[in-house]
């Protein structure tokens, strides 16, 4: 993901533990605003300026490059403000409660055979509870903010992150069996060794048989991170932002970066469940060149799938409340179901 | 449609939650919510106020508040003469506002019994259709932003420009253009204007294309308008609804067609278009078809543009004989009238103003009843109104 984050593997060995650990606090704590301002520049503004027939921000930075910085310097000027009956412990916690969720889940997504930060046996079920996370702090803001629109929005975020939790534990369970093991680490060598029919020329990636999960998972991710066409929590025109709507300057700051912030982490997921992570399909995957060459491996598939998320939400109107819930349990729970049997069946018999 | 005192609000409140529980079937006792949409909120358009007791997601009761943004036209057109009126009456709908200034002149030209030659007659038909096109192409994009997608409002606006710069190249205003006289209009079209015009068109026609594939083909659009906010016809007809939005319930019925105005509209061939369902997927689809109709209208006309002047002969002081006189057009928003009062001064007496957008909103207390939230945004927004045509 980022320089430091080789540096950290490398040095992992030489460096005693509180060294280590402070240089992998400093690298998460690097990765997810610079996820989140790249996110936002490249599809928030410049993919989705383009696809809207405009030419984006262009004057902060070579090519509006640096709008997103000169934006949270705008946000850090503005008046810290907390609504009259605002509960302002709840208030002044919840976006932070939101962000840790965020940050949490960079914890185990691995970027090469040792630039890791913490390599779990259960990482991505770790991955995946920590993510739900998140509901605590939007409720919390939700109530609050002591405002009719940010609890509606609440309540509607808890509704939605609940019932979409579901297909994307499920749509990750055919990866897990197909790979034999919950660990990032493994599901991404299983893709690079394993073989199509004999031919090993690309490995395996599971998106080749899991592409029922792969679609799950996008659409679970999309109403996870609350976009388009699954923005209900915070449908604009609706019930104007909702629990954001009582948020100024940088706590407003902190669920944007939460928000883009978790997208990329999930993007991450995807790219490291169905793409192959890291790794490539040839060479030593033990080799300490994949700590420097896997994060830019990662970048460029987690791009891809951010593109498609992104895309996703700038194409589509929203959906309403009852449609989203009828989305997610009469069609999308069914089919990582049966996703789930066939790949079973498919492990046994093959 | 005045606001209810707060005894009285509060009395229907408790009535409400009554009404609620006893139709949920509940025991335990729950409480509805008074949630205010507006007056500023994004999907109001401006600044109207509905006051909607929810009961959950659900709306038990809303009830439009308006005056927010009451500017006194019909007052202030009392202090103004005839040619100084129509700069006001130009931002009652702002987004399509030379067709605001037609009803207006051609009431005022039936008191002076005057009428306009055939090419002021054609060239106010031709900028009234753009106008048309103007303010409905903007509707298109802006029904798909207040169902949650982006795209398509920018897409409006940009193809909204063309037609724009064709009525600031004839009148020389992009949005007020304050163009048309008694007796006629202001200036004759400019050079290459005509053929400028046709390219326009055909630019508005793939622009309709591209939307009945973009937004009317989306599945979540459909599934978001389809059987929302239905207005049967006899409902829509006793609270007065007008324009597309009658028309989108299977009333046949069109003013241009229909009614007697001294424009070029017979002189064409063009078609109403109806649809038979009445909820917002049907508001949405005739509108789509009429810009697309409109196009054809305004080719059409530029092609058998008569000669002429354009102006009659009216004194350069204007007195209105006294009388009074009624005349309404088939405005963007629904049918727009001007009843003009004159005791034969240089300023109207009394003029009331019959606009579109006030009587299309007072439907929504019937049509709220038992909807949901998101619901709301597609109801008001499919029956568009501006705030400037309510309030005026």
């Amino acid at each position: 993901m980022t320089g430091a984050a080789v540096m950290t593997s490398l040095l992992a060995a030489e460096v005693p533990y509180w060294a280590s650990t402070i240089i992998k606090l400093g690298v998460v704590a690097l990765v997810i605003p610079t996820a989140a301002l790249m996110l936002g520049y490249v599809f928030l503004m410049k993919m989705m300026s383009f696809m809207q027939s405009r030419l984006g921000p262009m004057e902060a930075g070579p090519y509006g490059t640096l709008q997103l910085l000169a934006d949270g310097l705008k946000f850090l000027q503005k008046e810290d403000i907390f609504p009259a009956k605002a509960d302002r412990t709840v208030f002044a916690l919840a976006p932070l409660v939101v962000l840790v969720s965020t940050f949490l889940i960079y914890v185990v997504i691995p970027t090469g055979p040792d630039a890791v930060v913490a390599q779990l046996d259960v990482g991505i079920f770790y991955a995946l509870a920590v993510s739900s996370l998140s509901v605590v702090g939007i409720l919390m803001a939700g109530w609050a903010s002591a405002n009719k629109y940010a609890l509606m929005g609440g309540l509607r975020a808890a509704g939605q992150l609940i019932a979409y939790e579901l297909p994307l534990v499920l749509a990750v369970m055919g990866v897990v069996i197909q790979a034999g093991t919950l660990d990032l680490q493994k599901i991404v060598t299983a893709q690079a060794e394993g073989e199509i029919f004999g031919w090993g020329g690309i490995g395996n990636p599971f998106i080749l048989t899991q592409f029922v999960g792969f679609f799950i998972f996008l659409v679970a991710v999309q109403a996870e991170t609350t976009q388009p066409p699954f923005d209900m929590p915070v449908a604009e025109s609706e019930i104007v932002g909702g629990y954001q709507v009582e948020y100024t300057g940088f706590r407003f700051l902190f669920f944007f970066m939460g928000e883009f912030g978790t997208a990329f982490a999930f993007a991450a997921l995807a790219a490291v469940l169905f793409l192959g992570g890291w790794a490539l399909p040839w060479g030593d995957l033990e080799h300490w060149a994949f700590n420097i060459a896997g994060p830019v491996i990662m970048l460029v598939k987690v791009m891809a799938v951010s593109a498609l998320i992104f895309w996703f939400r700038f194409t589509y109107p929203r959906l309403r409340e009852d449609q989203l819930q009828r989305l997610a349990w009469k069609f999308l729970i069914p089919l990582s179901l049966v996703n789930i049997v066939v790949t079973g069946i498919f492990k046994v018999v093959l | 449609m005045t606001a209810v005192g707060t005894d009285q609000r509060q009395q229907l409140a408790y009535v409400a939650t009554q009404a609620a529980d006893a139709r949920l079937n509940v025991e335990i006792e729950t409480e509805g919510m008074t949630l205010n949409i507006g007056p500023q909120h994004p999907a109001t358009h401006g600044t109207l106020r509905l006051v909607a007791r929810l009961d959950g997601e659900q709306v038990v009761e809303a009830e439009p508040i308006m005056g927010y943004m009451h500017r006194g036209y019909e007052k202030l057109a009392e202090v103004r003469t005839y040619p100084q009126v129509t700069t006001l009456i130009n931002r009652i709908d702002w987004l399509g506002s030379f067709a605001n200034e037609v009803p207006f002149i051609l009431a005022a030209e039936k008191l002076m019994e005057v009428e306009a030659p055939p090419r002021a007659q054609w060239i106010r038909t031709v900028l009234f259709e753009l106008s048309r096109i103007a303010n409905i192409t903007l509707f298109l994009g802006d029904m798909a932003v207040q169902l949650g997608a982006l795209t398509p409002v920018f897409m409006a606006f940009r193809d909204r420009e063309f037609v724009l710069n064709q009525i600031e190249a004839a009148t020389g205003g992009r949005f007020h253009p304050n163009f048309d006289r008694i007796g006629g209009l202001k200036d004759d079209l400019p050079k290459g204007w005509i053929d400028d015009t046709r390219q326009v068109m055909e630019k508005m026609r793939d622009f309709c294309d591209e939307f009945e594939e973009l937004v009317l083909g989306n599945e979540i659009f459909e599934a978001r308008t389809r059987g929302i906010g239905i207005v049967p016809a006899d409902v829509g007809l006793a609270y007065g609804l007008s324009g597309a939005n009658i028309r989108a319930s299977g009333v046949d019925w069109d003013l241009r067609r229909d009614g007697h105005e001294a424009l070029a509209y017979d002189q064409v061939d063009w078609k109403v278009w109806t649809h038979p369902d009445g909820d917002s997927f049907a508001r949405y689809w005739v509108r789509l078809q009429e810009t697309r109709e409109a196009t054809h209208i305004v080719d059409q006309l530029l092609d058998g543009l008569p000669s002429g002047p354009i102006m009659a002969k009216v004194p350069r002081i204007i007195k209105v004989p006294a009388g009074e006189a009624y005349a309404a057009t088939e405005n963007p928003l629904g049918e727009m009238g001007y009843y003009v009062v004159s005791k034969g001064d240089l300023v109207p007496f009394r003029v009331k103003i019959r606009s579109a957008s006030f009587s299309n909103i007072s439907i929504t207390p019937w049509l709220l009843k038992g909807v949901y939230v998101p619901d709301i945004i597609t109801i008001l927004a499919s029956l568009y109104f501006i705030l400037g045509d309510i309030d005026r």
